[in-house]
């Protein structure tokens, strides 16, 4: 089977633990209006290969990754998801940790059954939850957060997939503490979360949408500091603790 | 062959340091104590230290508004015994010493060359006494004036259109370290006695070579004798072994101190002297006589005065090395031959001179690196390397098989068993410029004229892989035999006009003496080749028919992204030219070594070759050492990595460095933000305990 990749990254250190052999698949179905990689939106056919191939790259160099795996990232990786699947079981046969980086956008509530064969290779899901509230969430990505927030319950609750949450701050559009707390509400319902990840926006995307020759939809928006993702940690783990109480009091 | 045991020994477990000869490795290998705990026990610096380091960051400023140098001798000829003391605040320093007579004078060093100690002075407003300059031009000959005697046209050539670059053949070649810790271990009698052993029990015919000998090893029984009375100067008995630490540092730096009155080397390597001193540290903090706040004290005092060390050098010799260094290089770590580690608390030490003094260049302190290192100072290094990006590493685990457990660094890659072997060192011929020779028929592209063989050029539009490779390999047979001869040349004439008589006075009298060239350029023609391979190369001609650009069509594989079908062309060219390098006579019988290396000479090098088929533009500077090319390495730092480990230690042995940054963020998570391990359990708890805590108020 073939896979379309858009780059592999060979030092990875921000995406799962230890140092990963990261790679980016090609095409993503949502326009999240901070996306720093728009030139992995499109799916094109450009660069096929084969999960031995990839799995090669790895291997030559594993002695650098004792302590981490592989990411799958993108783009959305789970769009391309036989290939995906295929990838993981064999990382699994080699004793590989298969991390899978994903919005979540791909999951079919209706359907979940679709999604068991890759959670049951896969060691370690970096969710990216773009926004907790629906509205807000399709304002910024094109899509609602329905299937997101089903995943992360269905790979998390049902299939014990450990999580690992990613969440953007964004000026304007995700630093209401409001809804940091609520996100915090549902995420202390996720009973295999092993880590929040509070991500600064930043602009370096900026310079891509430049040779796309696409808008840059934040405009103006300053980068977040450090001190403003370490406050929503903050407030996300007050409306955790909240909702783990609240859970331990029922 | 030592009658007894030293008093100042006392507490040492004896061995063959003590019985038969002299041996330190020995005397470390029975006495250290490895550490591999954490560096919570590190002291800040002492009042003294701040003191002194504001009074040399105050010289330092002024040293800048004078325009890089604050003052320079202009009469007085450096020698081991040129100057009086010399002090920064003689009350506080716990470790003494000066090049010249005061800190941040530079001395008079005219023995490598006249010429270059009168531009040197020239170029900061200085002018070096006209009784010196008579003495070095009409009645004593310098290192200089003998290789330009000896030169052929040919080398002359080669060296002006930089084919062959930064050749020490106007400055001291440096790159030797002496033994300086036998100074501490033994005393300056104790060796003395062993060189006139040594001279009395060499063979007694008098050939050349014997003759050279001996002279030799008087001279340096004189430089040793020399070195006690700077001893003398500063107030010590250098005559018998050092008896605590602060003696112990102090002995050992006045050997190094020796040496760089002697010699202003392009690099004057330390060696491997932390886990020596705590030795000594140790038993004085067993017996109560220091505390860790004075050993920390007397070892940020060494490090302040290795910082200090200066060379007067001219403005091109600084625009070639990016800067004004002195390279004194200091191996910290490694592993021992029967596998237990050599970190002590006195490598912590060394690392914590960062903090207390601030980062800097020098000394350049380079880990011995291996996968044996405790986990703690792995830590430490990997701490200390983001706060300061002032750390060197070096694969232990690939340098001990060849150099077992007590070598050290010279310069940034250059090992050497430490007393044991030396290097005559031998800058680089650019490999990138004799490819260019090889498509011009040695004809150089930026002079535009006859510099190499004249070999037939390419012919046609489009360049031919097999035609090229073809080509290349005659010009680099060329270029092997016109480098190494040159090179005799000149460790020829630097051991008769400016022999290292100090350094060499701290080796065994038989030494290995590796004969080391080097390379420039790799990247270049593998990415150069793998284009006139994988894409279409053009060549486009000037009115003589010289080709000085290339157009490249299509894309190619660039070395520094792990793949084979470049990366192997690099291998391939190292490896052939170090096979061409070994082809020729050596002077002295020196074991022919090549690294790759330039790690700041790049730049000039850049400049001084034309436009490349790879697409690169005459100026643009090469990669330095073994790295890609700037930016194309596009598939991360361990594809990168991965790329410059193939190249075969085997045929680059004098090393391959590789310079990598990266921003910290890239390196990982900053831990406020990032959660970890996140445990809901725990979550569960405080949420518990803050609940109660809300309702008891």
């Amino acid at each position: 089977m073939l896979g379309y990749i858009h780059s592999t990254e060979s030092f990875g250190t921000v995406d799962g633990p230890g140092i990963r052999f990261v790679i980016f698949f090609q095409g993503c179905p949502m326009r999240c209006l901070y996306c720093h990689n728009p030139d992995t939106w499109e799916f094109h056919r450009n660069h096929p290969v084969t999960a031995i191939e990839l799995l090669m790259q790895y291997d030559r160099n594993r002695e650098f990754y004792k302590n981490g795996g592989i990411t799958a990232t993108g783009g959305e990786p789970m769009l391309q998801l036989d290939f995906l699947t295929e990838l993981f079981t064999l990382a699994r046969q080699k004793k590989i940790h298969t991390c899978l980086d994903t919005s979540g956008i791909c999951f079919q509530p209706d359907h979940p059954e679709l999604v068991d064969e890759l959670l049951s290779v896969t060691d370690l899901i970096l969710l990216d939850i773009k926004h907790i509230d629906d509205q807000k969430h399709r304002e910024l990505t094109r899509h609602s957060n329905r299937n997101v927030l089903q995943f992360a319950e269905y790979a998390g609750n049902q299939k014990k997939v450990p999580l690992w949450i990613r969440h953007v701050i964004v000026p304007g559009w995700t630093d209401d503490p409001e809804d940091q707390f609520q996100l915090g509400w549902f995420l202390g319902n996720l009973r295999t979360l092993k880590a929040i990840d509070c991500l600064p926006y930043h602009d370096m995307g900026k310079a891509k949408y430049q040779d796309l020759n696409l808008n840059y939809p934040l405009g103006d928006t300053k980068p977040a500091t450090p001190e403003m993702a370490q406050q929503a940690r903050e407030q996300i783990l007050k409306g955790m603790k909240k909702r783990l109480l609240n859970n331990l009091k029922k | 062959m030592f009658k007894h045991f030293a008093s100042e020994w006392d507490g040492f477990t004896p061995g063959r340091w003590s019985n038969t000869s002299v041996n330190v490795r020995d005397f470390i290998q029975k006495n250290y104590t490895p550490y591999d705990g954490d560096e919570s026990f590190l002291q800040p610096p002492t009042k003294a230290t701040q003191q002194l380091w504001e009074q040399v960051m105050d010289l330092s400023r002024q040293e800048r508004e004078a325009g890089g140098v604050l003052d320079m001798d202009t009469k007085i000829i450096s020698t081991i015994t040129s100057h009086q003391a010399g002090y920064l605040n003689k009350d506080l320093e716990k470790i003494v010493g000066f090049q010249t007579d005061k800190p941040f004078k530079r001395a008079l060093q005219p023995f490598g060359g006249i010429r270059m100690a009168q531009t040197a002075c020239k170029a900061y407003g200085y002018e070096v006494d006209p009784s010196v300059v008579e003495i070095f031009t009409k009645y004593r000959k310098t290192h200089n004036q003998g290789v330009f005697d000896a030169y052929t046209p040919e080398m002359r050539l080669a060296r002006k259109s930089a084919i062959l670059t930064g050749l020490p053949d106007a400055y001291g070649r440096g790159r030797i370290i002496g033994d300086y810790r036998r100074v501490a271990l033994y005393g300056i009698d104790m060796l003395i006695q062993d060189k006139e052993h040594q001279k009395e029990t060499h063979f007694v015919r008098m050939t050349s070579k014997n003759i050279r000998l001996r002279e030799e090893l008087s001279e340096q029984i004189n430089a040793l004798k020399e070195l006690k009375q700077l001893g003398e100067i500063y107030g010590f008995d250098l005559s018998r072994p050092a008896k605590n630490a602060q003696e112990a540092v102090q002995w050992l730096y006045l050997g190094y101190l020796a040496a760089v009155k002697e010699q202003n080397g392009a690099a004057m390597s330390l060696g491997r002297t932390s886990t020596f001193l705590d030795i000594y540290i140790q038993r004085d903090l067993e017996k109560g006589l220091i505390t860790e706040s004075e050993a920390q004290e007397l070892i940020d005092h060494f490090i302040m005065k290795l910082r200090l060390v200066k060379f007067a050098r001219t403005p091109e010799y600084n625009a070639l090395f990016s800067g004004d260094p002195t390279w004194v290089t200091e191996s910290i770590g490694g592993v021992s031959v029967d596998g237990q580690h050599m970190v002590t608390k006195n490598s912590f030490r060394y690392l914590n001179t960062l903090n207390n003094l601030g980062t800097a260049p020098e000394p350049n302190m380079t880990i011995l690196w291996s996968v044996k290192l405790p986990q703690n100072f792995k830590r430490f290094c990997a701490k200390m390397s983001i706060k300061s990006s002032s750390i060197q590493y070096e694969n232990d685990d690939m340098m001990r098989v060849t150099h077992g457990d007590d070598y050290a660094i010279a310069c940034c890659v250059s090992s050497m068993r430490i007393g044991k072997e030396m290097q005559f060192f031998g800058a680089r011929a650019n490999l990138a410029k004799c490819l260019l020779y090889a498509i011009n028929g040695g004809v150089d592209e930026v002079m535009k004229i006859q510099v190499g063989p004249k070999y037939r050029p390419v012919e046609g539009d489009y360049l031919d892989y097999d035609d090229v490779m073809e080509k290349y390999d005659e010009m680099m047979e060329w270029l092997a035999g016109l480098y190494v001869n040159t090179l005799n040349v000149i460790h020829f004439m630097h051991d008769k006009y400016s022999y290292e008589r100090v350094q060499m006075a701290l080796h065994d009298r038989d030494v290995k003496r590796y004969f080391a060239t080097g390379i420039a350029g790799l990247s270049v023609v593998a990415d150069s080749l793998s284009a006139i391979k994988y894409a279409k190369v053009k060549c486009i001609r000037d009115e003589q028919g010289i080709v000085t650009d290339y157009e490249v069509e299509g894309d190619f594989p660039k070395y520094g992204n792990d793949d084979d079908r470049v990366d192997q062309i690099a291998v391939e060219i190292v490896r052939k030219f170090m096979d061409k390098i070994r082809k020729h006579h050596t002077y002295r019988d020196g074991v022919p070594t090549m690294s790759i290396l330039t790690i700041t000479s790049n730049v000039v090098y850049g400049k001084k070759t034309g436009n490349t088929p790879d697409g690169r533009k005459h100026g643009v500077p090469l990669a330095p050492g073994a790295n890609p090319m700037h930016g194309r390495d596009t598939h991360g730092a361990v594809a990168s990595l991965s790329s410059v480990s193939k190249l075969p230690f085997r045929h680059a042995q004098d090393g391959i460095s590789n310079t990598f940054s990266i921003i910290p963020d890239a390196l990982g998570k900053n831990t406020k933000i990032f959660a970890g391990d996140l445990d809901i359990d725990r979550l569960t708890q405080e949420a518990l305990q803050e609940d109660e805590q809300e309702a008891e108020s």
